[in-house]
């Protein structure tokens, strides 16, 4: 047998390595967790991967202030509990906490607007990581600035940390929709399509050719129940984030699920519902019955009432 | 003779993963690809691709849907191909950490066996498949340790086995699906093929 040759220097293949993790995902559920005992209830309940972070979003918005990378030994902690993949938040532009979250072998580093930006111009230069980058977006000249940029997965912004899915819904049908207008242009429409999408002119005649990103494309912020994670499936999401929507009770505060064995089961339903949802999602049979077993659910902040000062998903552009 | 006119019918184990890519493979490889969640979606179909992604997702989902036992069956009968994560759920034994499987193939496996998605990578080398030399996509591949006498190693690298062959049953601890080179996904259509005469 002749002598393998690896081709892990292209960049190309690094690209592919990068695209193929996210293929894998396909289909599942990520889940937030902010501590060991949560990332094993995501993955007893069938979670594809973890993002761990020091805080899930609803809590963020509401204690305030800034909010940064995870600290390295909880992210260490919850790679040594789990065997499944594990992501972690880096702030937009802070390429150095990136650096940190690579070295500490982070399978899928999130450029999230969920924490607080450390740059207000600048994302992070993605190709030069050899780890994988997920990056929000709100429309389709947002993804494809992302895509540019290196990201090997986008996901739908929504509002964090809110439960209220009406932003998912927005920003998924917006970009469907975008996708598919672009299909129906001339070969000479398609530079003024770039301009207006304000999105290099490779990645706009790419979709326009194929009606797809050329990277999966998932759907976070404010997936709260089964229902929500079936309904972003059949508006085109290939995969779930879920943020708060599993482990909070009340607004700020999460289910204690190391010392309370009643809170550890509602979260574990709750788990357990959205992952089924997610594989069965276009099946209503199958939905309700999950969606009947669920106890309690994260009890929400009504999108339209948040200040727009105070939307997490304007952070980045 | 009119059963070979009608076009074959290969399930994919669709719970979760790169599952499309597997039809998409299929469809080129002359096949009809058929998405399967529930186990009476098995009903009719010539053969099955357990694809990649969570073993442990779809080891869950498994269990917590009586999918298991009726999967364990119907692999026992008919020709299977599993690609990472699938290789997985095939083998006799899986380590780090331990956990069920179907035990249709005579291997042990090791789980992330080459560490994380850092050290994913893309390998290209000398396989028995005819053609020349194969592309291998591995991301946060397993690793088979041994396997027993009636298995075929058609690909190793470094001394370990990632693509082989046991009857009907194929299992690749790589991506081929990922690559656009078909001739592994022709090889099981054309097991499926002889399996149905």
């Amino acid at each position: 047998m002749s002598e393998a040759i690896e081709k892990k220097s292209v960049t190309s293949t690094g690209l592919r390595l990068k695209v193929g993790l996210a293929e894998m995902l396909k289909g599942g559920v990520i889940m937030d967790v902010m501590n060991v005992e949560q990332a094993r209830i995501a993955e007893e309940a069938g979670a594809v991967s973890v993002m761990a972070l020091e805080r899930v979003p609803a809590m963020i918005r509401a204690e305030g202030g800034v909010a940064r990378m995870a600290r390295p030994s909880l992210i260490k902690q919850i790679i040594q509990a789990v065997s499944i993949p594990v992501m972690a938040k880096a702030r937009i532009g802070h390429f150095a906490e990136a650096q940190i979250l690579q070295e500490l072998g982070v399978d899928f580093i999130d450029e999230s607007e969920v924490l607080t930006p450390a740059d207000e111009t600048h994302h992070i230069d993605k190709h030069a990581f050899t780890t994988p980058f997920v990056c929000g977006a709100r429309n389709l000249g947002e993804a494809l600035r992302r895509i540019a940029e290196g990201a090997a997965m986008i996901r739908t912004k929504g509002e964090a940390g809110t439960g209220d899915v009406v932003h998912a819904v927005q920003h998924m049908r917006q970009i469907t929709r975008e996708m598919r207008a672009l299909t129906v242009l001339s070969e000479q429409e398609l530079f003024a399509a770039a301009k207006e999408h304000q999105a290099p002119y490779e990645l706009v005649r790419m979709v326009a050719q194929t009606g797809k990103l050329p990277v999966p494309n998932f759907s976070a912020g404010g997936i709260a129940t089964p229902a929500d994670a079936a309904l972003m499936m059949q508006l085109g999401a290939e995969a779930i984030f879920v943020g708060s929507g599993i482990f909070m009770k009340e607004r700020a505060t999460p289910l204690d699920v190391e010392k309370d064995p009643k809170e550890r089961e509602e979260a574990v339903s709750r788990a357990k519902a959205i992952v089924t949802a997610t594989t069965h999602y276009n099946d209503p049979k199958i939905l309700a019955e999950v969606s009947e077993q669920v106890t309690g659910t994260m009890k929400g902040l009504a999108a339209a009432a948040i200040e727009e000062s105070q939307l997490l998903q304007t952070r980045g552009w | 003779m009119s059963q070979t006119h009608t076009p074959l019918r290969i399930g994919v184990l669709a719970i979760q993963g790169d599952y499309a890519a597997h039809a998409a493979a299929l469809t080129e490889a002359g096949a009809t690809a058929i998405e399967v969640r529930k186990p009476e979606e098995l009903e009719g179909i010539d053969g099955l691709i357990l694809p990649g992604g969570e073993s442990t997702t779809m080891l869950k989902f498994l269990e917590k849907h009586h999918f298991f036992d009726a999967l364990q069956i119907y692999c026992a009968r008919h020709p299977v191909f599993g690609t990472c994560a699938g290789a997985i759920l095939l083998a006799r034994e899986v380590r780090n950490p331990t956990q069920r499987s179907l035990g249709v193939l005579d291997a042990i496996v090791e789980r992330n066996a080459y560490g994380r998605q850092i050290d994913s990578s893309i390998l290209v080398a000398e396989s028995s498949l005819p053609g020349g030399p194969l592309e291998m996509v591995f991301i946060r591949a397993p690793r088979i340790l041994e396997v027993g006498p009636s298995v075929d190693v058609l690909a190793s690298r470094d001394g370990y086995p990632v693509l082989v062959k046991q009857g009907n049953i194929m299992a690749a601890t790589f991506h081929p699906e990922l690559s656009t080179d078909r001739r592994v996904h022709r090889a099981f259509v054309q097991a499926v093929t002889a399996a149905r005469r």
